[in-house]
């Protein structure tokens, strides 16, 4: 690899031929100013904030522009932050600024490139947009009056997830993000996987805001309430209290929620574990009766639309275990219901998820309406901060009982291939008699979009794949439809790199995002408690074990199936318009 | 056809022995004025009369679009006869008395400025005055029919360049040339072609660009449709000089005429083996394919104009990397526009030598420019660079109308700027126009004369360039469209001070910041009008008034009382009831209530309304 001499600001350097002006300005630690750019997402050099003077005649954009040898570089003067203000106030002048009631105040892009370009008059002023708000989809809200068409939603959803619900439509002034027909996101192949929201720089767009239902339920006297937390939400949450990226906050996490007025406050993790009971049986019963095989993981709402829409022919392949999420509303509302003399209409379930597609799975009428309501960890933040509860003082407590003790199978869920490893975890051990060996499974592991591994049990060598990100699911079905891969059990997550970057989770700003893998830092507090767990596999799990005793029989059974498990439906792309 | 022997056989091929040699105007401007029941009529009555010692053939744009319908007879003798603005019945009367009695019809043939009727065309001082090299064959010869072109050096060039040349002896010859690109940046055509040429890959593309978006610029038309051949020969030419087997011509869907022609050129050429596999018989392969537009003039731009061929939404990308090493496709291509491939074929031919003896010092060979608003003969016009404005407007142009005086000239269409009457006399090049604060551009001409408002025209041009904006890229978003809004608020009366510094300094953001050349030209015709008629701004905004009369906002409408005769017509019409009166008395205008609707004005059958 070629070595290129380049100059940034006076400051000589050497870098990798291929590097660009603005990665060589970060290894010179100057840092050029970006707002549309996404690293290996977005580069398109469209929003003309990163111009620096390369020695060419006309200003050219740093995130895209290459280095050559003896490229000398001035990223800021006079001209250049004449030039950068200007734009900004264009920028400005055409977007929505409420700030003070914006989702993102003091969390956003623009307001602080805003601040750090020392902006403090628009002198160009035009009329407000005035242009609908999207808050049809039950998971998300768009305002393109906030938008400023950086294009990474765009990038996210087409590149990334390959679903492409949305695009640049009409050109000029006119230019705002769409879908086909400028239907409601709710009314084309969204599949609510929340990428869009993840990556977008300002408040166009934002999750549903459910809390108030919340508010509601904890107030009324009549409800008894109770919460449930996803794996992913300990681990990303804290960011949101100014803990570094990946800090595990559980017991500050409960003791805050406790604060909050719950009548109970249990976790995911244990119907996590149930989860792998129903699914490790499914498998096997599919290996050992030639069942339909691969047998695909379901616990992931986007990856299900996704595969409704798109791949309808794989619908059969899908487990018909319900998710974590909703196992558990079921198994409260029937079987803790029971065992504690409550009446189940008036039990209301929270789940608090890092995603906003569980929003839509809740509400799916084949669900029967196990949760009542989902929020993300953004939402339970909001509520923590707003009833005045000061986060980082709070004492570390635990979850209630019975549903509190999960294991560290349950716990991986939320990072890509933990639920293939606490699944093989169980079936490993129902086959084999003995535990798998870790170093076996070690390849599923790991924030690659798409991971394999062998592993033999029982005389068969069953070939496993975990994906994540939804453009990695399509490449792999493809190569099943194709032939040119056989694989017995696939995990697929919509979010790139698993739950714990789901659409739900605290926003990183690019600056960030392009520095730091989040997923791998978020990923790495779940398998940490995985690791000091007493309990490290789903079938010692002594409240599911009791479930079956008691209520269900034995996983797979009609019991369990009929609690438990559920159906799909094939979808169309876009529903009439209205 | 296997070699150049046989090229010459069709060439010498029968020259029709025929009395008469008609040819009729039918480019879409002839066609639009009525060209289509003239041929009618002349194929009625030759077959009528039986009379077949006529070659009536359909031609395409000879410039002086005014003048369509265009007939042109030519007889055994060599005399040529140029009829204009011929319909059914005179055309009836030229065959009667010109073809069949043997007397030319005086009084349809084309004037000179002096209005003396003379022969044809080429008597006119206009003609004279031009050096025809793009428009060689245009109005010459009938673009449907391969042969015509053969006849007239048609791929000779080709067949030279497959025959006799190397590659890099192709490019060397469009280097030595100085043939700069016709579209509007002027970029050295051979330099294009070396650098595409030196890029290794093993698929290259040649590409056409015939897009003309610039808004009053018909030169590429009038070649697409009256010489289209030039183009596959050129294009063909290009690809064997930087090692390309496949042409795109991205031809703009709203010249419906020059597809059907390019896409009948093509054929023939096939047919012929001068396209298609192994051309001439060499192992030299060219095949080329239309690709349509749809609407949008940034797809004129380079980059966008390869992402629309792409099938993706046209829109510029930031350049490196440069198409001559990743374009369409991601492969090395050239973008070469409509003129500027037409000069390919002469200059192959007569040799780069006899090419730079014309134009100025960096300025070589002809441009062809469309010349219209206040100006006599409008039309096309090629004339060597390095001519005058003022020989141009007055020499070839018939000079202003109705006696009014020369304001500006506007070049380059919404990318440009204008011309004062102070820089009347500058020889016209590609430096020369960006050091007074204009652009060469496509070669659009547009004449403004005393009655025009320069920040109307301003806005007219901005007007374009928003409406047409791609929207990728904030500055050229949203900064052009706030100019435009402070362009309207001057306009309509409401101008500020403070307005005239805003628009400065919006047009030189948007000019440093932009991504494409869309953008970074948009602020041209405001910067121009801005530095060369100031103080109609400073009217509009201070005074409250459009000194050229234009501006709506900024007019008001007098009754002249000794004129009206108290008639009420106006008041009945105002939608506004400003006018009040007693009826046989003189009306009076409320200029506070009026809304400058000009309904008055039109209504008023003595003229006693007038605007100021």
């Amino acid at each position: 690899m070629n070595l290129l001499n380049v100059t940034i600001d006076g400051i000589k350097l050497q870098v990798p031929e291929g590097t660009t002006v603005l990665d060589a300005a970060k290894l010179a630690n100057v840092e050029i100013p970006t707002l549309c750019y996404l690293k290996d997402i977005n580069e398109i050099g469209a929003c003309r904030m990163c111009l620096v003077d390369v020695g060419a005649k006309a200003l050219q954009t740093a995130c895209v522009y290459p280095c050559s040898e003896g490229l000398n570089v001035i990223t800021n003067s006079p001209k250049i932050r004449d030039i950068r203000k200007a734009t900004l106030e264009l920028i400005l002048s055409n977007h929505d600024r409420s700030c003070l009631t914006c989702i993102r105040n003091q969390n956003c892009e623009l307001q602080a490139l805003a601040d750090k370009l020392n902006v403090r008059e628009i002198s160009f002023d035009g009329v407000p947009k005035g242009l609908p708000l999207d808050n049809i989809s039950k998971s998300i809200v768009r305002d393109n009056n906030k938008c400023i068409l950086c294009r990474r939603c765009i990038a996210a959803c087409n590149k990334i997830q390959t679903v492409g619900a949305i695009n640049v439509m009409e050109r000029g002034y006119d230019t705002i993000v769409s879908t086909a027909d400028h239907r409601s996101i709710a009314d084309v192949n969204c599949v609510n996987c929340g990428q869009c929201i993840n990556v977008c720089p300002v408040g166009a767009l934002y999750e549903k805001d459910n809390t108030q239902l919340v508010w509601d339920a904890i107030k009324d006297p009549d409800k008894y309430v109770i919460i449930q937390t996803a794996p992913s939400v300990r681990a990303g949450i804290g960011e949101e209290f100014g803990y570094p990226i990946g800090t595990p906050v559980t017991g500050k996490m409960v003791g805050a929620i406790k604060k909050l007025g719950f009548d109970k406050v249990f976790d995911t993790d244990t119907a996590a574990d149930l989860t792998i009971m129903e699914e490790g049986t499914e498998f096997i019963n599919r290996l050992n009766n030639k069942g339909k095989l691969p047998l695909i993981t379901s616990c992931s709402p986007g990856w299900i639309k996704f595969c409704e829409h798109e791949f309808p022919e794989f619908i059969d392949n899908l487990s018909s275990c319900k998710s974590p999420q909703q196992m558990f509303g079921a198994l409260i509302k029937s079987y803790y219901a029971e065992k504690n003399n409550i009446d189940p209409t008036k039990i209301f379930v929270v789940s608090v998820m890092p995603c906003t597609a569980k929003k839509f799975e809740s509400d799916r009428d084949e669900m029967e309406q196990d949760v009542d309501v989902s929020i993300t960890s953004r939402e339970l933040a909001r509520m923590i901060r707003e009833a005045g509860i000061d986060f980082r003082t709070v004492e570390d407590a635990q979850f209630d009982n019975p549903l509190g003790e999960a294991t560290g199978a349950g716990v991986i869920f939320g990072a890509t291939g933990g639920v293939m490893e606490a699944a093989l975890r169980t079936v490993y051990y129902i086959l084999e008699g003995k535990r798998i060996n870790e170093l076996d499974v070690k390849p599923i592991r790991g924030t690659q979009g798409i991971k394999e591994a062998t592993i033999k049990v029982a005389g068969i060598d069953v070939n496993v794949c975990a994906v994540s990100g939804l453009g990695n699911a399509r490449k792999v079905l493809n190569m099943i439809k194709s032939g040119e891969k056989n694989y017995h059990f696939i995990e697929i997550m919509a979010c790139p790199g698993g739950c714990v970057n789901g659409g739900g989770q605290p926003i990183v700003p690019a600056k960030i995002r392009n520095k730091i893998d989040i997923r791998a830092e978020r990923a790495k507090a779940l398998y940490s408690e995985d690791m000091r767990a007493t309990y490290r596999n789903s079938d010692e799990n002594e409240f599911v074990q009791k479930f079956y005793n008691e209520y269900a029989g034995a996983p797979g059974s009609h019991k369990a199936h009929e609690l438990l498990h559920t159906h799909y439906i094939k979808r169309e792309r876009y529903l009439s318009k209205k | 056809m296997k070699s150049l022997t046989e090229l010459n056989e069709i060439k010498q091929k029968v020259i029709k022995t025929s009395d008469y040699k008609i040819l009729v105007g039918m480019a879409t401007c002839g066609i639009a004025a009525g060209a289509n029941p003239v041929m009618t009529e002349l194929k009625k009555i030759i077959q009528e009369r039986n009379l077949n010692n006529i070659d009536l053939q359909l031609t395409g744009c000879i410039g002086i679009c005014r003048l369509e319908p265009i007939v042109e007879v030519y007889d055994s003798r060599g005399d040529r006869y140029t009829y204009v603005k011929v319909d059914a019945k005179k055309a009836a009367d030229i065959m009667q008395k010109h073809i069949i009695e043997g007397t030319p019809c005086t009084e349809y043939l084309i004037c000179d400025d002096s209005d003396n009727c003379i022969k044809n065309i080429l008597e006119t001082k206009s003609f004279k005055k031009q050096i025809r090299i793009a428009l060689r064959n245009c109005g010459n010869i009938n673009p449907e029919h391969i042969d015509e072109y053969i006849q007239h050096d048609g791929y000779l060039a080709l067949g030279k360049v497959l025959s006799s040349m190397q590659p890099q002896e192709v490019i060397k010859l469009v280097l030595d040339s100085g043939l700069r690109g016709r579209g509007g940046a002027g970029f050295p055509t051979g330099l294009k072609w070396k650098f595409a040429a030196a890029a290794q890959n093993d698929q290259k593309y040649v590409c056409c660009n015939a897009d003309e978006g610039d808004p009053g610029a018909f030169m590429d038309r009038s070649v697409l449709e009256g010489d289209p051949h030039s183009i596959l020969e050129a294009m063909a030419i290009a690809g064997y000089a930087i090692g390309s087997n496949q042409g795109y011509i991205y031809v703009r869907a709203e010249y419906p005429i020059a597809v059907k022609r390019l896409n009948l050129a093509i054929k023939q050429a096939k047919e012929y083996g001068l396209l298609g596999n192994n051309i001439f018989g060499t192992d030299f392969s060219f095949d080329i394919e239309l690709r349509l537009g749809a609407g949008a003039f940034v797809c004129g731009e380079e980059t966008a104009l390869m992402t629309s061929i792409e099938g993706k939404r046209g829109e510029p990308r930031p350049r490196p990397p440069f198409p001559a090493n990743k374009g369409l496709f991601g492969k090395p291509t050239i973008l070469n526009n409509v003129e500027t491939l037409a000069n390919i074929p002469v200059i192959i031919n007569k040799g780069p030598e006899w090419f730079n003896k014309i134009g100025t010092e960096k300025s070589k060979g002809t441009k062809v420019f469309a010349v219209g608003g206040k100006i006599n003969n409008t039309g096309l016009i090629e004339i060597p660079m390095g001519m005058t404005l003022r020989e141009i407007i007055y020499d070839i142009g018939g000079g202003i109308p109705n006696g009014k005086a020369f304001k500006a000239a506007q070049t380059g269409g919404p990318s440009g700027g204008c011309i004062p009457a102070e820089h009347l006399d500058v020889p016209i090049d590609y430096d020369n126009l960006v050091a007074i604060g204009s652009m060469m551009g496509s070669g659009g001409l547009i004449v403004m004369d005393e009655d025009n408002c320069m920040v109307d025209i301003a806005q007219f041009f901005l007007g374009f360039t928003v409406d047409e904006s791609c929207g990728k890229c904030p500055p050229c978003r949203i900064g052009t469209r706030r100019m435009l809004e402070l362009l309207e608020k001057i306009t309509n009366g409401k101008g500020e001070d403070g307005d005239i510094e805003k628009l400065e300094r919006l047009a030189y953001s948007i000019k440093e910041a932009a991504l494409c050349g869309l953008g970074q030209t948009a602020p041209n015709p405001v910067l121009s009008t801005l530095r060369y008629f100031k103080d109609e701004y400073k009217a509009h905004i201070y005074k409250k008034s459009c000194p050229s009369g234009v501006c709506k906002h900024l007019l008001n409408y007098y009754i002249q009382p000794e004129k009206c005769v108290g008639c009420s017509i106006c008041a009945r019409n105002c939608p506004v009831s400003a006018i009040s009166g007693v009826v046989k008395s003189p009306y009076k205008i409320d200029n506070e209530a009026c809304i400058k609707c000009g309904v008055c004005y039109e209504k008023c059958k003595f003229g006693a309304i007038y605007k100021k």
